[in-house]
């Protein structure tokens, strides 16, 4: 099935990276795959957004407007995205930062306190690796692995000991979602 | 080589690189700045020179002066900047030299909008300088086509002695997609005619597009003629997509050819046979497939989309001539037109037929 995946929140949260890291993970599975980043003033303070499929048929247009998941990790995301899911889709919510609960009946969703785990982890930056946890767990559309992979391709050699806390963080979303079964 | 995952803006700046470009000069504007960025950090490392022009106007003359000298050298802009460098591509043009023009269209006029847009295409395709011309312009729909004509942009250019542009938009420069880089030998053609210094005592070489005598400026303008006569027999390129049986054809380029192939698919699942004309060359424009579709007894009508308020769609009508009827379906100023909005205009098309 086609995977269009909507990732949202602050500028400066991680969710183009997180969108990068997925639709990279998705390429080198052999998937078709795109990654789409709003761009422009909204992403200086305000929420940034990026739109990632991945599929094995082919991508046309890249803009998702019908997603089958979507991540918030901001309320604003929330709120601007919980329409565009396909009922039955998913939505993952950051309920550390977001208070709100959905006003959708007709979809899954997971509420995932995905700042509050990073710090334990020691580096609140990879809260949004707790949430791709959590995405993957929920719907096995790449394999872990293939997210560090591509982690190692983009971080570098400098940066190869950010690995395991990132491999950490993606653990424990998966972790939250099993326990929910 | 393996695929790498790649914003459509590096991807050009890389391919012109390996296409062996060693010269750049631009301005910045959004929504193309990673190409200057790619060319300001990658061209030192191959001994070339990325230069930030102080406007757009001396960023495209330092591009004529490049291009005088025999360099293989390339500029990109977005739609206002492009305005900016009409009069120095006149004279590109006029003065017989080779180079890459990038435009990342956004929405306009004026100063318009960053969003994606392709209300270019009249500036792109009927010359947007002054002076009776022409350049072969280029239309990529997704990343590797980005790349690959990237580098027959720059062949194509050195073959007539033209400038080529690729007219893309801010969402296929913004986008990324898996690239692969086909390994490819740069074979830079010789340039007898360039101005490289006369120490060897060799006829001086002019590079010039004044012509006060009129008769001199008609024969040089129908020697340029004989040029365009020639890309168009042996330039154009087009994908016709789905066209066999199809009773509604669209004809869409760039970005709206790949929302037109989700179309194409939702309307197949509801039993209607649509096709896909995508120019891929938008001058010389595809006129004959146009001509041969219009003939086919299957096909009804087209519908042209675009995001404008409708410009190809007169190139559309000029091919068809008449033949058979040709409808325009739009979204302009930097919104993109929805597969489901599509479907319900050509749905509404097939209760008119």
């Amino acid at each position: 099935m086609a995977h269009e995946v909507i990732i949202s929140g602050f500028g400066g949260q991680g969710v183009m990276s997180l969108g990068q890291l997925l639709t990279y993970a998705g390429m080198l599975e052999g998937k078709n795959v795109s990654w789409l980043p709003s761009y422009g003033p909204e992403m200086r303070g305000g929420t940034a957004n990026c739109s990632v499929i991945i599929t094995d048929e082919l991508v046309g247009s890249p803009i998702v407007t019908e997603a089958t998941a979507v991540i918030a990790m901001n309320l604003p995301s929330l709120e601007k995205f919980e329409k565009t899911i396909l009922a039955e889709g998913l939505l993952i919510i950051n309920s550390s930062l977001v208070d709100s609960k959905t006003t959708r009946d007709d979809i899954d969703v997971i509420y995932i306190p995905a700042n509050e785990i990073a710090d334990e982890l020691g580096n609140n930056r990879v809260a949004n690796m707790v949430m791709l946890g959590a995405y993957l767990e929920k719907t096995r559309v790449v394999s872990p692995d293939s997210i560090i992979e591509s982690l190692r391709e983009v971080l570098g050699h400098s940066k190869e000991h950010l690995v395991p806390v990132n491999q950490e963080a993606l653990k424990r979303g998966a972790q939250l979602v099993k326990n929910k079964g | 080589m393996a695929k790498v995952l790649m914003k459509g803006n590096e991807a050009i700046a890389e391919a012109a690189i390996q296409a062996g470009c060693r010269y750049f000069f631009g301005y910045p504007i959004t929504p193309q700045n990673e190409i200057p960025a790619y060319m300001a950090k990658m061209l030192p490392k191959v001994g070339g020179c990325f230069l930030q022009a102080e406007s757009e106007i001396s960023a495209i003359n330092m591009v004529y002066g490049a291009a005088g000298a025999g360099a293989r050298v390339m500029t990109s802009s977005s739609s206002p900047g492009i305005s900016l460098k009409q009069e120095g591509i006149s004279y590109i043009v006029g003065a017989e030299l080779p180079c890459l023009i990038v435009n990342i269209v956004r929405g306009g006029p004026g100063l318009g909008g960053i969003q994606p847009a392709q209300s270019d295409y009249f500036q792109a395709v009927k010359g947007g300088g002054h002076g009776d011309y022409h350049m072969v312009v280029l239309a990529p729909s997704s990343i590797q086509e980005m790349v690959d004509l990237v580098t027959d942009g720059f062949d194509i250019a050195d073959k007539y002695r033209n400038p080529v542009m690729i007219l893309g938009d801010g969402m296929l420069g913004q986008m990324m997609e898996p690239v692969e880089f086909r390994e490819k030998k740069t074979i830079l053609p010789e340039k007898p005619w360039a101005t490289t210094g006369n120490k060897e005592g060799k006829p001086r070489n002019i590079i010039n597009s004044l012509f006060i005598d009129p008769q001199g400026l008609e024969d040089h303008v129908l020697k340029l003629y004989k040029k365009y006569d020639e890309m168009k027999e042996n330039e154009v390129r087009v994908e016709c997509y789905n066209c066999e049986d199809a009773e509604i054809i669209i004809a869409a380029y760039g970005t709206m050819a790949r929302i037109a192939k989700n179309v194409i698919q939702m309307a197949e699942e509801q039993g209607i046979k649509i096709g896909l004309i995508r120019p891929i060359t938008l001058w010389p424009f595809p006129v004959d497939t146009f001509k041969k579709w219009a003939d086919s007894h299957h096909v009804k009508a087209f519908l042209s989309l675009e995001m404008s308020m409708g410009q190809m769609v007169e190139d559309i009508r000029l091919s068809v001539d008449g033949a058979k009827p040709v409808h325009f379906y739009g979204r302009t100023g930097g919104m993109v037109p929805t597969p489901k909005a599509i479907l319900e205009e050509i749905k509404k098309i097939r209760e008119g037929i």
